[in-house]
């Protein structure tokens, strides 16, 4: 592949256009957030094309978005946002990935870093030991056929209702953990299958569990309301998926687009970016297990905060109360969703598909939690294992633009082999623990994959989204701790 | 190239490119290439063998649908396989024999976790001496 060549139009420092008539085909024009540096990194890997191709789907309104993260995906680009207009657009589950409602929770603590810092192997232990993860890893939990499809349906309410966590939770987990429309009907045998194994593990490739500290705060109002008083204060972020459920219902619904896509004569420029009409029978069966395997995801994310805790609480002989763990947030970046925007003045009822994208939500938003009413929602935005994280707030510039959304990580910019090459993962161990960060992997290789030099700096990317106005910086939190699968 | 096949880079995932003189050995090949991503194929012994059909609307479909199958029955069932005998193939259905054994975990190193063949970037082409195929997995 060579360079992109394509016109890239300079709206400001941040904002990029690739006008509509770039390609013959395209319904918009491509917006893409990055400042110049990292526009040169995105020639150079073609994503813009990516973003270009988005445009070709039917019933999509403003721009197909880029953000700064953005890196090469199947078909969408993985940092790629795009609005349908549920009446005459079309739903991709290429625009949602096949790691359905990944995410991120984010957990605090009353704990400071002098507290943790002696305790942290101790502590990195009893979690590696409390939260199954890596490749094969099976559950704690055993789920049946029966409360398989109960899950599907009820999302992380079901973990709480058999004590994993409490209600609070849900009140500050996107979509209160649950998204309405499931149908374990819509649901293969084989999806259901892969998912009762995996149910409540961590997995592998990408996902983690981390323990922080808050290292800088940029706005103290904002992060008070968070519960994020002082720097040195000590948060758990964790960073999972749908795993293999997830990946059988994507894989499972691209072949019914497949055919809907001659069925309904769409034409596309990539055979990974299928699709069909929302208001379809492909469409709307696959939403409603898309909402399954988000409600999975939560289930998933919720078992893993429950023990997470259980362990803190065991390291530090104290309550759970008592060492004042809640949670702050959970938000998913692979998703598609029907909203309500305000589109050229008007309501209009929209699927908004982000992959490896975050809903942003500003403050006043009706789906903004009530104790974040005055703030915004929180978003979070996990770096790689060896920089940061930020943890920042959605705004009405997101809402006015982006669709509510905005950047999801740091974006890979190395391929994993050539990660690989680049660093052992006994180095890259090392490397890390020379810097105070102690890490227990399920596999050297996968430690290797995840580098830091694979990523793009999040401090950049998150540079990016605060000057465009997208989000807004509230902390940020440097790793101390970390379990890979 | 060796094997039949090799490993390609891709910025999230990984790909493979596989060769073959005709359709059969080509599908053959894209699957030992699969299963050598998640461990050594020398570690894999033949100690069993399973019958599998897979069926598909064009030759490309199927060899998405062949992968994703195998990838299943790694995923659900800890099945590695070394040796594929595909008895018939033709553009919408295939019939093979594929023998292997269950996971070891004191024998077998897991390498990778692949989670899905992809439509991203396939291509099924016509090589010097024969077939050639590029399929990225998601993993």
């Amino acid at each position: 592949m060579g360079r992109w060549q394509g016109q890239l139009i300079k709206i400001d420092d941040y904002r990029w256009e690739i006008p509509q008539n770039y390609k013959t085909g395209m319904r918009v024009p491509g917006l893409i957030y990055a400042n110049k540096e990292m526009l040169e990194s995105m020639r150079e890997e073609q994503t813009p094309e990516q973003v270009a191709n988005v445009a070709f789907l039917p019933g999509i309104v403003g721009h197909s978005f880029a953000m700064p993260d953005i890196h090469w995906g199947y078909g969408f680009p993985i940092g790629g946002v795009a609005a349908m207009d549920v009446k005459d657009g079309v739903i991709s589950p290429g625009g949602v990935g096949y790691d359905i409602n990944c995410g991120v929770r984010l957990l605090r603590t009353g704990l400071s870093e002098a507290e943790v810092r002696p305790r942290i192997d101790e502590l990195i232990n009893a979690l590696f030991h409390n939260v199954p993860s890596g490749l094969g890893s099976k559950g704690k939990i055993r789920v049946s056929e029966k409360e398989m499809h109960q899950l599907m349906v009820e999302g992380a309410s079901w973990a709480v209702k058999r004590g994993l966590g409490s209600e609070e939770d849900l009140n500050v987990t996107e979509e209160g953990g649950c998204l309405s429309g499931a149908n374990p009907g819509k649901i293969s045998d084989k999806a259901v299958k892969r998912g009762m194994p995996q149910a409540g593990t961590l997995g592998s490739g990408n996902h983690f569990l981390e323990i922080q500290v808050v290292k800088e705060i940029f706005d103290s109002q904002i992060a008070s309301i968070m519960g994020i008083d002082e720097v040195g204060q000590i948060l758990v972020l964790i960073h999972t998926g749908s795993r293999g459920f997830g990946h059988q219902v994507c894989t499972d619904h691209l072949r019914v687009m497949e055919a809907a896509v001659s069925k309904y004569g769409i034409g596309l420029p990539d055979r990974q970016l299928a699709c069909a009409p929302i208001e379809s029978p492909e469409g709307k069966d696959y939403l409603a297990a898309m909402a399954c395997a988000a409600n999975y995801a939560w289930v998933n994310r919720q078992c893993i905060a429950h023990w997470t805790r259980e362990s803190f609480s065991r390291v530090f002989s104290k309550s759970v109360e008592a060492l004042g763990m809640k949670q702050i947030y959970d938000v998913a970046h692979n998703m598609a969703k029907i909203e309500e925007h305000i589109i050229d003045d008007r309501k209009l009822k929209v699927c908004v598909h982000r992959k490896g994208a975050t809903r942003a939500l500003p403050a006043g938003h009706k789906d903004t939690p009530t104790c974040y009413k005055t703030v915004g929602q929180p978003v979070l935005v996990p770096g790689d294992m060896g920089r940061c994280s930020f943890i920042a707030v959605g705004t009405e510039k997101a809402m006015a633009e982006t669709f509510g959304s905005t950047c999801h990580g740091a974006g890979r910019t190395l391929s994993r082999g050539a990660a690989k090459r680049s660093a052992k993962g006994q180095d890259v161990l090392r490397e890390l623990e020379s810097r105070g960060i102690t890490v227990k992997a399920g596999s050297l290789l996968s430690l290797a994959e995840e580098a830091s030099q694979a990523y793009k700096d999040v401090t950049d990317v998150m540079d990016v989204v605060h000057r465009a106005g997208i989000s807004r910086k509230v902390a940020m939190a440097i790793p101390m701790g970390v379990i890979k699968g | 190239m060796n094997n039949g096949f090799e490993v390609i880079d891709h910025t999230a995932d990984v790909g493979i490119i596989a060769y073959g003189a005709d359709i059969k050995e080509l599908f053959s090949n894209a699957a030992l290439a699969l299963f050598s991503l998640i461990t050594e194929l020398e570690s894999i012994e033949s100690k069993f063998h399973l019958d599998l059909e897979v069926s598909s609307e064009d030759i490309d479909s199927l060899l998405i649908e062949w992968l994703n199958e195998l990838i299943y029955l790694f995923d659900v069932k800890y099945i590695l396989f070394n040796r594929f005998d595909i008895r018939s193939l033709t553009n919408n259905r295939l019939k093979a024999t594929c023998y292997g054994e269950h996971l070891n975990i004191v024998r077998h190193t897991i390498k990778v976790g692949v989670k899905a063949a992809t439509y991203h970037m396939l291509t099924i082409d016509k090589s010097d001496d024969g077939l050639k195929t590029q399929v990225i997995l998601d993993i």
